[in-house]
């Protein structure tokens, strides 16, 4: 039985993989319509798409990993919150749009990491999604990293805004970085990284940035936990899946 | 009649346009991956330019349609993912096409190479993303009209 095993860890890895990405693409196209500059309102509606996108790879290959059938509009549309394996950050609702900006660097950041390390994943169908979306990636650490200068070294108020949204999140990085008998898993069949490990590549660029957008990095090493292990999610993925879901909740397999 | 070569095949897709750029055609993007036979059905590889762009089932669904159109009847689509789409892909042909539409094309110094409006070299970006995945919104500082620039990737 070590194959079906791994299968579920697999299956395990790759929703965490996917929930992080449709998570947080839904949290970022909730801006689409309500940005601060029409410039900003179409970055962020692409960045949105991009994350969403990735996320049909991830889900449509832990479907099909699991196999029973699932498609990743299955997966996406039919679970409910103590189903879903993304970390807690990116549920939190978005804020104000500097809060927006810095948590999709401290994501974007993260992101940039681990998909260069499972670009050489033993998995090839993993390493083909992650070297698609490397490109995308690298695309959004380089905008997100600007903004979060941009606003973190402007003038008086948006420096105080993004010291608050970078004391607010900080305590939900370290979750990214927690391993469990399912990353054992994907290091031992050579499948994924060990997330504690992409911490040091992680920490120098986030201090780089941080430190030339003059914001200080909370120096607290408590973290929230319990979103990619389904433990507890907080109250606001449930209100965030009642919007994403209502239309295959109320008409069923509906298509268009 | 006979099975249409390969080559006919590739003439057709490259009668295709793209839907959100219809000045080139999908030979032209780069994303027509491969075609070949296999007895009688016909595999055409495609792969996508960004994950998320909201033209690939579309792009999907005009390749179905014009080479049913031409007579093919057993036709699979292979998505492929690796290696990734570049814009190294886009055809010499496609590039020209693209400029006199107004859209700078992809250049391999990141940035565009004139403006596409008056053949301007003062350009500015003024964002990162533009009305598709695939372009970014500059400015030329000349003539002070904006355009759109096909991203390097
Ligand atoms: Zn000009």
């Amino acid at each position: 039985m070590a194959g079906k095993t791994n299968d579920d860890a697999l299956f395990q890895f790759l929703l965490r993989m996917g929930d992080n990405s449709l998570i947080l693409g839904h949290r970022v196209s909730e801006w689409c319509g309500l940005s601060p500059v029409l410039e900003e309102d179409i970055a962020l509606a692409n960045t949105a798409l991009d994350l969403i996108g990735q996320t049909q790879f991830w889900l449509g290959l832990a479907g099909e990993v699991e196999g029973k059938g699932r498609t990743a509009d299955d997966l996406a549309f039919l679970r409910d919150a103590w189903d879903f394996r993304n970390v807690l950050m990116v549920e939190l609702p978005n804020g104000d749009f500097g809060q927006t900006m810095m948590r999709q660097f401290l994501y974007d950041a993260w992101s940039q990491v681990m998909v260069g390390r499972l670009i050489k994943s033993g998995d090839k169908r993993i390493a083909d999604i992650a070297e698609k979306a490397s490109k995308e990636v690298a695309y959004h650490v380089e905008r997100s990293a600007d903004t979060v200068v941009g606003l973190g070294d402007g003038s008086e108020e948006s420096h105080a805004r993004m010291q608050a949204a970078i004391d607010y999140l900080w305590p939900y990085v370290g979750e990214m970085f927690d391993g469990d008998e399912v990353d054992a898993a994907m290091v031992a069949a050579g499948i994924a990284p060990d997330p504690a490990s992409l911490r040091e590549e992680y920490d120098a660029l986030v201090n780089k940035v941080l430190s030339e957008a003059t914001l200080k990095v909370p120096t607290d090493v408590f973290h929230h936990k319990g979103g990619r292990t389904g433990y507890m999610h907080t109250e606001h993925l449930g209100h965030l899946l009642t919007s994403m879901q209502w239309l295959q909740r109320a008409y069923p397999g509906a298509t268009w | 009649m006979g099975q249409p070569s390969v080559d006919t095949i590739w003439d057709w897709l490259d009668q295709v346009p793209d839907p959100e750029i219809p000045v080139i055609s999908l030979v032209d993007l780069g994303i027509i991956r491969d075609v070949q036979w296999e007895g009688d059905m016909l595999n055409v590889t495609v792969t996508p330019t960004y994950s998320g762009c909201p033209a690939t089932t579309i792009i999907n669904l005009d390749i179905q349609t014009a080479l049913r159109e031409h007579g093919i009847e057993k036709l699979t689509l292979h998505r492929q993912l690796s290696p990734a789409w570049t814009t190294d892909w886009l055809t010499d042909k496609g590039k020209a096409a693209l400029e006199k539409f107004g859209i700078a094309p992809p250049s391999a110094k990141g940035e565009p190479e004139r403006c596409p409006n008056c053949g301007g070299h003062d350009l500015e970006r003024t964002s990162q993303f533009g009305s598709t995945p695939c372009k970014a919104l500059w400015r030329c500082r000349d003539c002070l009209e904006p355009f759109d620039y096909f991203k390097c990737i």
